[in-house]
């Protein structure tokens, strides 16, 4: 099985799904996600899904826990990158992405990570 | 591992059938590439490509997880007036007890989303499902161009 790639970009963890994943290969990607932000107090975490062409029900919960996952952690996260095939597709298939932040592509995502970091921290000292 | 089978009959148009084994995650995605590929060839849209092929990915998973094993039979039908595909996905596992509970959104027997098989239906524009309790469930697609 391929290991899907985890990268920093500074403080925030990246991860750039580039291969159609297996049930078994999205578990391992979300305890290897998990043991990273642990082991590099990232402060994001962005999964991009741009070269993702399928996003069915095991793959889209496994996005939505991840992210709750990180939440739990502290770390605020964004999926990029979905098609709009794959967009009309999960809403038809009636998956809930509630309370899920994204973003087009990985630019706009680490911004978007910023601006969450910045009105955390804005409150906490604020 | 897949079987050929193929089925010409004289001058009565063509279908030509391939099955493949679902019995490991790993077939679910060969399932998939298959039919991505062969809407591919018969140049259904790549919208038409996602919606489909996210139910099969749906399905085939109901086998592995519902009956360990089963196969995916395709059927294309390549003639004038009738150009598309069938899609038979099968196993011999326990079958439902309940076809219309099971149908239902959001339930599942075995804590996931429970969209496979509602899911697959409203991705589907033809989706039928037979199931015998003990013998075995059969669910097929078509889709037609």
């Amino acid at each position: 099985m391929v290991d899907i790639p985890i990268l920093m970009i500074g403080k925030n963890v990246v991860v750039p799904i580039q291969t159609e994943l297996n049930d078994i290969g999205a578990k391992k990607m979300q305890e290897d996600v998990l043991y990273k932000i642990e082991k590099t107090t990232a402060s994001g975490l962005v999964i991009d899904v741009s070269a993702v062409s399928i996003i069915d029900s095991f793959l889209g919960r496994i996005l939505v826990d991840t992210s709750k996952m990180a939440k739990l952690m502290g770390t605020e996260s964004v999926i990029v990158g979905m098609k709009k095939e794959v967009v009309l597709t999960l809403i038809q298939l009636g998956l809930r992405m509630e309370n899920l932040n994204t973003a087009l592509n990985l630019e706009d995502g680490l911004n978007l990570l910023r601006k969450l970091q910045e009105t955390l921290h804005g409150k906490i000292s604020g | 591992m897949e079987k050929y089978q193929d089925s010409r009959d004289s001058g009565q148009g063509q279908s030509v059938s391939t099955t493949i084994f679902v019995a490991s995650y790993e077939d679910v995605i060969v399932a998939r590439q298959k039919v991505r590929e062969l809407m591919n060839e018969m140049k259904f849209s790549l919208l038409d490509q996602t919606r489909v092929v996210t139910a099969v990915s749906e399905l085939s998973r109901n086998i592995i997880v519902h009956a360990g094993k089963g196969e995916m039979t395709i059927i294309k039908y390549d003639e004038s007036g009738r150009r598309g595909f069938r899609c038979i996905f099968e196993d011999k596992g326990p079958g439902i007890a309940d076809i219309d509970l099971a149908m239902r959104e959001g339930y599942s027997t075995t804590n996931s989303l429970g969209l496979g098989l509602s899911g697959s239906k409203k991705l589907c524009k033809n989706f039928s499902i037979q199931s015998t309790r003990g013998k075995g469930t059969r669910i097929e697609i078509a889709e037609w161009k």
